[in-house]
């Protein structure tokens, strides 16, 4: 078992805003580019042209379709990866240590020298968000792009993770959760961000920002015709138009 | 087990060097930035300089990697060996390739250039492949807008001198109301999401229209699942509501707009066209005289409700017409699938978000007529529409009908409505008319494609009236066929009508599969055989970078490099790259080389029809000598002038300080690649808005060179052309059209918008049901598609089936359906989908693979489960009984109806594999 450190002063993690998230996977690939030649193995893939192509994914985007009784059918796109848990069971079920959280920032990585693919800590996850890459034979997960954020050799701007970097609708959001004064924190504050399944204990760094209301425009009053257009025929009703020139 | 943290590197260096060119894994043409570690891509992502996409990018985009290392990569020139169809080649050296092309084009430029047939799929050198077809001499050519959206272009540019996309787009700083016609996820793609963002950042309202709810839609505020083809008429009806209610922005109709135009009413071969003055300028009726004037006369004051000799105002037309009791939302809804009170409850809040919540920019600016304005008046109100509203038969009306309704609100080219950018605006009569007029050994007359004013600009042989033309493109069947009609070529071709051709040259358009309408019928037509047992379209000659299924029935293959190996533009005199504020445009360049291993190589497709152009003389392409002008693509790039002074670069013009005008510079692409790949123009701020009419902006376009004088124009609610050729119909023309077409050209070439149903709908009897397909926003128009990140994502494309259909025939998870049209049935995977519209079922477009092709296994679920709908779609429609095949198509622009299909839908015993199975392709002598 591997132990957990204090509660970290700085809450490094993401806010995935719902509302805004169209599903066009571009977080997906990003992560993938950039973690298949940063740190630590790259993600393989198996299969690549075959029956069933599987390859190693940080973060993966999943669309639900939702039926509410009384609405439209609706899709949500949901982004899912590691949500750097404070309370994170893939770190305390870690036989070797390999599984860690940061004492500096909170970030959970995996050390890879001391992995042993046993995949405990796949198994304890209730997020789904860890895969044992199967060339490499090593766990593989978010690391908020450790090689990214603190990276002097990169400008100020691109210091952030790969994912939210290239997000085209702008609905990843990376930054310090512990901070309330911080950008994600006051987006939480304003648009109710949620934590994903808090019963399971895990406090999970990483917030949701949910869809806002939809299916509204029934609320939106008619207009106001200028004149009875039957009795009045067109000279009428040009004659009221152009009066108001 | 006690905590110790490894020690990381927290900078590694990210790679050797950063290479900055321009996407090509979809039509969108992003700035990227490549790193390099030894000399190989190491990782790719978006450059934040660049005026498209800011650094963001897309799926597709990080994915590029994956191209170059593509195992379905071609290595070498094939020569065909085996039967067409077969995949049976050999390779062959460069010069033996060459040297057979122009043994092939030679002879055929000397006697017949017609016999020629140059088609490009996702080419992104139009203006050069289009020259290239041009000095040749072959009225044969056209890019692949036919099959795509030219209902949306060529609406656009009649009407307001541009359209969505490349023309312009919504004004997302300061829009409050985004409405969204149809699907829009396969162009524009990461500008419109950037949009999407701004407008969720700030809470605007999106309200999505679209019988399918995802992607774009499934953010939307508010979603209408409208029935397929009927965008048309739900747009008519809230332009009768917005003239009910007299919220419609007058002042605008008045100044910039052909509303207050007369339309002559007399009896006779002018009737239905606009007075005009002894200049040709139309006349308005001034309210300060009640007298006609020009309308462009200084401080004139047009009146929208004049009567003159009995001829009334465009703008008391549009009215009589939309006022009309048939296009009141009642009339409309059960067709539309949209209750009335929702179609009015957006009519509201279109009227109450345009005028009564002020958007002013303190920045005055002055008019074409000379008046002076103390400031810009918004109307935050904008549209976006693409294919799903173009796709249809009805397709060029009903993007007339929603240009009409963003004109009678006021917000195109004001703040927060929908703006152009430069070049555009440019109207229809400012652009080229077709060209087709052909003789051996010689030049065509002039650019082949064009927008029409008449009847005397189709392109007919002048002699005994036939189509000039093997795709018939701006005959009587189409005649604003303005992106030619690719989808077409083939089967005329084939059929030898309107003549037989000898070569067809085609480049990254995949033809024999997800390109074609009826695909099993045209891989039978490429394969066919005349008498004599001779291929009855005797050549092809196909470019490609990849294994893909066009290129099994080429006879000669000429191996395109990837994105990354090649120099290119993205020019002015192309599809624009520009946003309303910039004029902008990029290259790429050889930022890695291709490998070549054992083989001959690849070579950029343009730099081999350079090479071709020398060797076979072409005018422009050779000195007065006659030997090659150009060394390569690149050469061409900075050496080619279009006007004296302007070429295929804006940037860095003679001695490298000039802009938009100036002599070539050989250090023009050295220029580029050192400010990041790309060059912007800053607008001017006095010219960012009412371009079309705004004296600071016309100024400014003619020091840039998209043209050599102003040239204000009026906003087309009135399409004139299109009375012309309604004339014609009606016997007022030299030239007549065929008597089985007169009625359909005065019925669809009205000159104010209308709305019919889609020409599929006349099987709506035993198909009940609509048929559509989209490309994710992962892999659209992503040539290789089957790239090994991205078939992770969407290997699979089930045919999604309403709640209602579902249920009524009992489908469970995991079932098969057989699905018929009036052409074809295909039986094929199914699945469940709650967020669509009642009658509608849709697919993944192009996910289905052939086997053998893209380097996939057999079994890759691409090639067994994979399809595609193209099966069910014909090129003509059903047999009528009156023995003539009328086109699948819109009869202004021709394009390819595909979203008119109708099906029916029943459960089938899984067949193993998706139906139809072709045999697989055995490529042999590919590596």
């Amino acid at each position: 078992m591997t132990s957990l450190p204090p509660p970290p002063a700085k809450k490094l993690g993401l806010v995935i805003d719902l509302d805004t998230c169209v599903g066009c996977q571009a977080c997906v690939t990003a992560c993938k580019g950039w973690n298949d030649q940063g740190h630590g193995a790259p993600l393989s893939d198996q299969d690549a042209r075959g029956a069933d192509p599987s390859g190693t994914f940080l973060n993966r985007v999943h669309s639900y379709e939702v039926t509410p009784p009384d609405a439209a059918a609706r899709i949500v796109h949901f982004p899912r990866s590691c949500l750097h848990c404070d309370n994170a069971p893939c770190v305390t079920v870690c036989p070797t240590g390999a599984s860690y959280k940061r004492a500096a920032d909170g970030i959970v990585l995996v050390n890879e020298d001391a992995c042993i693919g046993c995949g405990l800590c796949a198994w304890a996850c209730p997020y789904g968000a860890r895969e044992l890459d199967a060339a490499a034979g090593v766990m593989k997960k978010c690391t908020l792009c450790v090689d990214r954020i603190d990276n002097a050799t990169l400008a100020e701007q691109d210091r952030v993770p790969a994912c939210v970097r290239t997000c085209p609708t702008g609905a990843r959001h990376f930054g310090d959760l512990a901070d309330p004064e911080s950008a994600v924190s006051r987006l939480v504050a304003e648009r109710g961000g949620y934590e994903l399944m808090p019963e399971q204990g895990t406090r999970p760094t990483n917030r949701y920002l949910p869809p806002r209301p939809r299916d509204r425009i029934d609320d939106e009053a008619p207009l106001a015709p200028l004149l009875d257009i039957r009795p009045a025929g067109l000279a009428g009703w040009l004659d009221r138009v152009l009066g108001r020139l | 087990m006690s905590f110790q943290e490894p020690e990381l590197d927290r900078s590694p260096r990210v790679s050797d060097e950063v290479r900055k060119t321009t996407c090509y894994m979809c039509a969108c043409r992003c700035g990227i930035d490549v790193h390099l570690k030894s000399g190989r891509v190491s990782y790719i992502e978006g450059n934040r300089d660049h005026p498209v996409n800011k650094g963001v990018l897309c799926a597709k985009g990080a994915s590029g990697i994956r191209q170059v290392t593509a195992p379905s990569r071609l290595k070498a020139p094939l020569r065909r060996v085996g039967p067409r169809g077969s995949g049976a080649f050999e390779e062959i050296s460069w010069d033996e390739a060459l040297g057979l092309a122009v043994q092939w084009l030679g002879p055929l430029r000397a006697r017949a250039p017609e016999k020629l047939a140059f088609f490009t799929g996702r080419d992104q050198s139009q203006s050069f492949t289009s020259l290239w077809a041009q000095a040749f001499g072959t009225p044969n050519y056209a890019a692949h807008g036919g099959f795509c959206s030219v209902n949306m272009a060529a609406a656009g540019i009649y009407t307001l001198g541009g359209s969505f996309w490349e023309f312009g787009q919504p004004d997302w700083d300061r829009t409050r109301l985004f409405i969204l016609f149809g699907v829009a996820e396969d162009h524009d793609s990461n500008p419109i999401k950037i949009g999407i963002g701004k407008l969720k950042a700030r809470g605007a309202r999106i309200i999505g229209v679209n019988p399918i709810r995802t992607g774009y839609n499934a953010v939307a505020d508010d979603w209408f699942a409208i029935t397929p083809g009927t965008d048309g008429l739900l747009i008519l009806a809230l332009i009768h509501e917005l003239l009910a209610a007299g919220r419609i922005d007058l002042d605008y109709l008045a100044r910039w707009t052909n509303a207050p135009c007369l339309v002559d009413e007399t009896e006779g071969e002018e009737k239905g066209l606009l007075l005009r003055d002894d200049l040709g300028r139309p006349l308005v009726i001034d309210k300060a005289t009640g007298e006609p004037a020009p309308y462009d006369r200084q401080g004139l004051r047009p009146d929208l409700g004049a009567t003159w000799k009995g001829c009334r105002t465009v703008f008391q037309h549009l009215a009589e017409r939309y006022l009309a009791p048939e296009y009141a939302p009642e009339a409309v809804a059960e067709r539309c699938g949209i209750a009335a009170a929702r179609i009015r409850a957006l009519a509201g809040l279109i009227a109450r978000t345009a005028f009564d919540e002020p958007l002013v920019i303190d920045q005055p600016w002055t008019d074409f007529r000379g008046e002076r304005h103390a400031a810009m008046i918004g109307r935050p109100v904008s549209f976006h529409a693409m294919r799903g509203i173009s796709a249809h038969s009805n397709g060029f009306q009903t993007a007339r009908a929603l240009h009409l309704l963003q004109i009678l609100i006021g917000s195109v080219e004001v703040p927060g409505g929908f703006r152009f950018k430069p070049p555009y605006p440019k109207p229809a009569h400012a652009h080229p008319v077709p060209h087709s007029y052909f003789m051996p050994g010689r030049p065509l007359d002039g650019p082949h494609l064009g927008f029409p004013q008449g009847p005397e600009h189709l392109a007919l042989k002048l002699d005994d009236q036939s189509p000039a033309r093997i795709d018939k493109g701006f005959t009587w069947e189409n005649p604003l066929s303005a992106h030619g009609l690719m989808q077409m070529v083939i089967p005329n071709a084939h059929a030898g009508d309107p003549y037989r051709i000898d070569t067809l040259m085609l480049y990254m358009a995949n033809m024999s599969w997800n390109s074609s309408m009826n695909t099993g019928a045209v891989m039978e037509m490429l394969t066919a055989r005349d008498e004599a047992g001779d291929y009855t379209i005797p050549r092809i000659i196909y470019s490609d970078a990849y294994a893909s299924e066009m290129v099994a029935y080429a006879d000669l293959v000429l191996p395109d490099t990837t994105y990354l190996e090649r120099h290119d533009c993205i020019s002015l005199l192309d599809r624009p790259i520009s946003d309303p504020d910039h004029a902008a445009d990029a290259i790429r360049w050889p930022v890695v080389t291709a490998e070549r291993g054992a083989h001959a190589g690849v070579r950029p497709f343009q730099s081999v029809l350079v090479d071709l152009a020398g060797r076979l003389g072409l005018p422009g392409f050779v000195t007065a000598e006659g030997r090659p002008r150009y060394a390569d693509y690149a050469d061409y790039i900075t050496g080619h002038e279009r006007r004296p002074g302007v070429g295929p670069l804006i940037g860095f013009r003679g001695d490298g300080s000039q802009t938009g005008r100036g002599a070539p510079n050989p250090d023009q692409i050295a220029r580029y690649i050192a400010n990041g790949g790309f060059f912007t123009a800053d607008v001017p701020a006095e010219a960012r808005f009412f371009k079309p009419w705004n004296r600071a902006y016309q100024d400014w376009a003619v020091t840039m060179g998209f043209y050599d004088q102003p040239q204000p124009y009026l906003f087309q609610i009135y399409c004139e052309p299109m009375r012309r050729f309604q004339l014609a119909a009606e016997g007022y023309h030299e030239r007549q059209p065929p008597e089985h077409l007169r009625a359909r050209i005065r019925a669809t070439m009205d000159p104010l918008p209308i709305w019919y149903p889609p020409f599929g709908d006349a099987a709506a009897a035993g198909y009940p049901l609509h048929a559509l397909t989209q490309r994710p926003m992962a892999m659209y128009h992503s040539w290789g598609s089957q790239n090994e990140w991205l078939r992770q994502i969407h290997g699979h494309n089930p045919l999604y089936l309403p709640t209602a259909v579902w249920q009524a025939e009992g489908f469970r998870d995991g079932d098969w359906a057989r699905v018929t049209s009036p052409s074809g049935s295909i039986t094929v995977p199914v699945a469940h989908m709650a967020a669509l519209n009642d009658h509608t079922v849709w697919t993944w477009n192009a996910i289905g693979k052939r086997k053998g092709t893209w380097a996939l296994a057999p079994d890759a679920p691409e090639a067994t489960k994979g399809f595609l709908l193209n099966h069910l779609i014909h090129e003509l429609l059903p047999e009528r009984g009156d023995g003539l095949r009328w086109s699948n198509a819109d009869p202004i622009t021709g394009q390819a109806a595909w979203f008119d299909l109708r099906v029916r839908v029943e459960r089938a015993a899984p067949p193993g594999e998706s139906e139809p199975a072709f045999p697989p392709i055995d490529f042999r002598g590919l590596q």
